[in-house]
């Protein structure tokens, strides 16, 4: 019944694709630009899936160090009640709608992340990251920081499940052979979790990959592939949907359902490349018992 | 083993470690930020937020250097990456923090009754009235529907995984589920659109796609389904078989014992799941824009005409150029919030009382 | 290398609960002590507060004081790390590390410690496989897992491993209740073996074993569920097992205690 579902999403998605693919004039590929409606149309999907991957990465490279160190400190350094209620803080923070985060996100975080670029361009400018003259705050930077903020919850709360599952006896063990409390974490913990915080972090990639409101509420929407992450502008491919749908005709509807297919093929490999790990590890961890 | 012990190479400790003295670690601190704010004030190299992170660093590095001196290499590896941990807590706290406290000092300020009671038919942008009562039906409609749609299915299909699967297929289902809950939302919502906006709806509707209520509902079913199938079947799972072998021995048929004994042991852990899963759709907004249209104004009826909702009412307003909007977003998301909150607290409640544990 | 071991005193904690009360106890160097007892009884509690162990438990605490060669290790400046390092601690079920091959299990201990160099790893893993029997049966596969091992031999890695940094004192936690017959005995051996260099405590559930393997034996009890360990009575293994002082303990040993 899945299975259908999945190939019938599959299925309907390309029926309707095909039809604006085939009226496109560029390469679909390769072209940055996104002009559907226009005659001939032209768009392609490179500048939009330059973004998705560039914002799902300032997102990972914050959020996995954060997210892992509060995961350590929740499941071996905190005392147990705090523990026990930020660990629901998490939980919580979890489902809390990602519009809610949109909305902070350009309203209230672009301030600090504006002042944060004018900084970064003036000090560190040379360097082609950080480039430009400006104007800055709806940038790539500020929309991976936003879901940086996002996906936190999740990879927090799948890897401190992960570090707590470490069996007692092994931390143990790695006492009793005098080791310090980080020396334990680094022969007892970390090894053990490994396989369960890759895919915790994979899966956080797939939300991050996927994120549309929150996006579409903070980048600038300048369709080009640049490596500048502090000038306005980037664009992602959900977000490009929830922004163009309103405006597109039949042919744009269909430039957009193609764009959303190529997402969805992307977080689908995401998606089982994590669950394969989490199986996989459940065998081994079965099977050791 | 005759030869002499040699507890660490280089050095025997004994058991008696010596400590460092606060006094330097105090001392380290005052000269890390020192320096730090020296650097920033006086080039005018940046504010007092960089003075605190680059204070940080200094000190991090610098009480390295102390304890290694002090303690041992060891010690010093052990307390700087229990500090580092420690500042990544409270790192990830303060962008938490501001989320909620803006809600609640924004979301507070349109927080009256007319907000509950209208909707923004008739407001223009110079209005400071105007209200969400429209979109809050919308949500609490489309919420209904996906829900009376899924539960029964998800339950049926989770029951039929534990009860009757087996083998490779079942492995592939459950794997498939657990693959489908990662589907982006906006993904689920382009799936209605095609299918049933753009294909299925033109049939009745005079050759014209139909937005509704009820397609927002069929793409947050697409979202739902695979987390209350996956959740009921964990519970299932933990219903411990005897119990079921209990009614088989009584000569009780399967499919009794399943509906009489096995889903009511697990009942409160299935409505846990369900309402965990209505919580994540309520939040959702993508997938009601591109299939619901949006409204300005109250629709009760679900199955013609555009619908809002909730979320899609906060994503309009903040995009909307009125001076009055943005008060307007933030007590919709603070309404949001509240109701996603209060569904997850409750269902988290509720499995806190579930006797049933792993 | 052995070191005496003095306990005044201990009372142990789980939070508001007593979990032994007041053990005095002396542990002479390069001697096997047995301590038995029913279940609950606060043996393996007791033997956790000699590492210092029992305290990472949220809410547990110790008092008293517990010195090895008169260091009382509960002093404040002591180091835990090094009281751990002095006395190694084998457990109920064999606990190699699941991600680490044998060689590695053997010189993890060496590794925290900071020796790096290869040569002198391999001679300390040869040497601490050899002292726990294992070397002839794991010599041509070092590099595999540990877990893949069978269960009598893990725990032998285990106790290689734990004597691989060279600790003074060895604690074993009923080492052999999760083993077959055959794997016991292996382990047995070694323990007669291992008390020349160092001293052992080892809790057991098996009176036998305690007959068997130790010099001394300790005999806790409890009067009721809820009420805090104490130490009956101890004495030379011959003594307890054959005359008793005590009624409980003769009660025990005979079998006549639930």
């Amino acid at each position: 019944m899945v299975l259908v579902i999945i190939v019938a999403i599959t299925a309907f998605l390309v029926a309707e694709a095909v039809p604006a693919l085939q009226a496109d004039d560029a390469n679909f590929l390769t072209e940055t630009e996104w002009f559907p409606n226009q005659t001939p149309p032209e768009f392609g999907i490179a500048a939009l899936a330059w973004g998705t991957l560039v914002t799902s990465v300032i997102a990972l490279v914050v959020a996995v160090p954060v997210a892992l160190g509060i995961a350590l400190y929740l499941s071996h350094y905190a005392p147990r009640r705090i523990a026990t209620t930020f660990g629901f803080v998490i939980d919580l923070l979890a489902a809390v709608p990602s519009v809610v985060f949109g909305l902070w996100g350009f309203t209230v975080f672009i301030e600090p992340v504006r002042s944060f670029s004018v900084w970064l361009n003036k000090y560190f400018g040379w360097i082609p990251l950080f480039g430009g003259d400006g104007p800055f705050g709806r940038s790539f930077m500020l929309g991976g920081l936003v879901l940086a903020i996002m996906v936190l919850p999740i990879i927090t709360a799948l890897s401190r499940e992960v570090f707590r599952q470490t069996p007692t006896a092994n931390e143990e063990a790695a006492l009793s052979l005098g080791a310090t409390r980080w020396e334990m974490i680094r022969t007892a913990v970390l090894p053990y979790g490994r396989p369960g915080v890759i895919a915790s972090v994979m899966l956080g990639l797939g939300r991050a990959l996927g994120e549309t409101i929150a996006l579409a509420l903070t980048l600038g929407f300048i369709n080009e592939i640049t490596v500048n992450i502090i000038q306005n502008g980037g664009n992602s491919i959900a977000a490009n949907i929830a922004n163009g749908f309103g405006e597109a005709g039949e042919i744009g509807r269909g430039a957009l359902i193609a764009s959303g297919l190529v997402l969805f093929a992307i977080t689908l490999v995401v998606n089982m490349a994590a669950r394969a790990i989490i199986y996989r590890r459940r065998e081994f961890t079965e099977s050791a018992a | 083993m005759t030869a002499p012990a040699q507890t660490a190479p280089g050095r025997d400790p004994g058991l008696r470690g010596r400590r460092t003295p606060l006094l330097v670690l105090v001392g380290v601190a005052v000269v890390a930020f020192g320096v730090s704010a020296a650097i920033c004030y006086g080039t005018g190299f940046g504010n007092w937020v960089l003075v605190l992170v680059m204070g940080l660093i200094l000190y991090l590095v610098g009480s390295f250097f102390a304890i290694n001196r002090y303690e041992g290499r060891r010690a010093a590896r052990d307390r700087t990456w229990g500090a580092l941990i420690h500042s990544a807590f409270v790192l990830a706290l303060l962008p938490l923090v501001s989320v909620v406290w803006t809600l609640i000092s924004k979301g507070t300020e349109r927080l009256d009754l007319n907000f509950f009671s209208t909707s923004m038919n008739n407001i223009g942008a110079r209005d400071p009235d105007g209200g969400a009562v429209h979109a809050i039906i919308g949500t609490l409609e489309q919420v209904a529907i996906a829900a009376a749609i899924t539960v029964p299915l998800g339950v049926l299909a989770a029951v039929y995984i534990v009860e009757y699967g087996r083998g490779r297929f079942t492995l592939a289902i459950r794997f498939f589920v657990d693959v489908m809950t990662g589907i982006p939302s906006i993904v689920a919502g382009l799936f209605v659109l095609a299918f049933w906006v753009l294909i299925v709806t033109p049939w009745f509707n005079n050759g014209q796609p139909a937005f509704s209520g009820f397609a927002a509902a069929l793409a947050l079913s697409v979202l739902m389904l695979p987390t209350i199938v996956r959740s009921t079947e964990e519970m299932l799972r933990l219903v411990p078989a005897p119990l079921r072998e209990g009614a088989y021995a009584l000569g009780v048929p399967k499919w009794k014992t399943i509906v009489r004994v096995v889903i009511p042991t697990a009942l409160p852990g299935i409505i846990t799941g369900i309402m965990l899963s209505i919580a994540r759709a309520a939040g959702e907004t993508a997938p009601v824009l591109l299939v619901a249209g949006g409204s300005d104004a109250v629709n009760i009826n679900p199955f013609e005409n555009n619908q809002t909702s909730l979320s899609l009412f906060v994503f309009q307003q903040a995009g909307d150029a009125s001076r009055f909007a943005p008060a307007r977003a933030w007590t919709a998301a603070l309404t949001l919030v509240a109701l996603v909150l209060i569904l997850t607290i409750a269902a988290k409640l509720l499995a806190g009382r579930n006797r049933l544990r792993r | 290398m052995a070191k005496r071991v003095e306990a005044t005193g201990v009372t142990a904690y789980y939070g508001s609960f007593k979990a032994i009360d007041s053990i005095n106890l002396r542990v002479e160097p390069k001697t096997v002590t047995a301590l038995i007892g029913p279940s609950g009884c606060g043996k393996s509690t007791f033997l956790r507060a000699v590492n210092r162990l029992h305290e990472v438990l949220p809410g547990a605490r110790v008092e008293g004081s517990l010195t090895v060669d008169d260091e009382n290790i509960y002093d404040k400046d002591v180091d835990v790390t090094a009281v751990r390092r002095m006395i190694g601690m084998v457990f109920q079920r064999p606990n190699p590390f699941p991600t680490m091959s044998i060689f590695d299990n053997v010189v993890a201990g060496l590794k925290l410690n900071g020796v790096r160099r290869k040569s002198v790893l391999q001679d300390a893993a040869e040497k601490a496989l050899r002292s726990a029997n294992l070397w002839d049966e794991v010599k041509d596969r070092l590099g595999k897992p540990g877990a893949g091992l069978s269960g009598g031999q893990q725990q032998r890695l285990c106790i290689a491993r734990t004597i691989a940094v060279e600790p003074q004192v060895v604690l074993m936690d009923e080492p052999c209740s999760a083993l077959d017959p055959i794997s016991t005995l292996a382990i047995e051996e070694l323990m007669f073996q291992l008390k020349d260099l160092y001293t052992i405590i080892i809790v057991t559930h098996n009176m036998q074993q305690a007959a068997r393997v130790s010099d001394r034996t300790a005999f806790f009890s409890i009067e009721k569920t809820g009420d805090p360990g104490r130490l009956i009575e101890y004495d030379n293994t011959q003594k307890i097992f054959n005359n008793p002082s005590e009624q409980k303990t003769e009660d025990y040993i005979t079998g006549r205690f639930g």
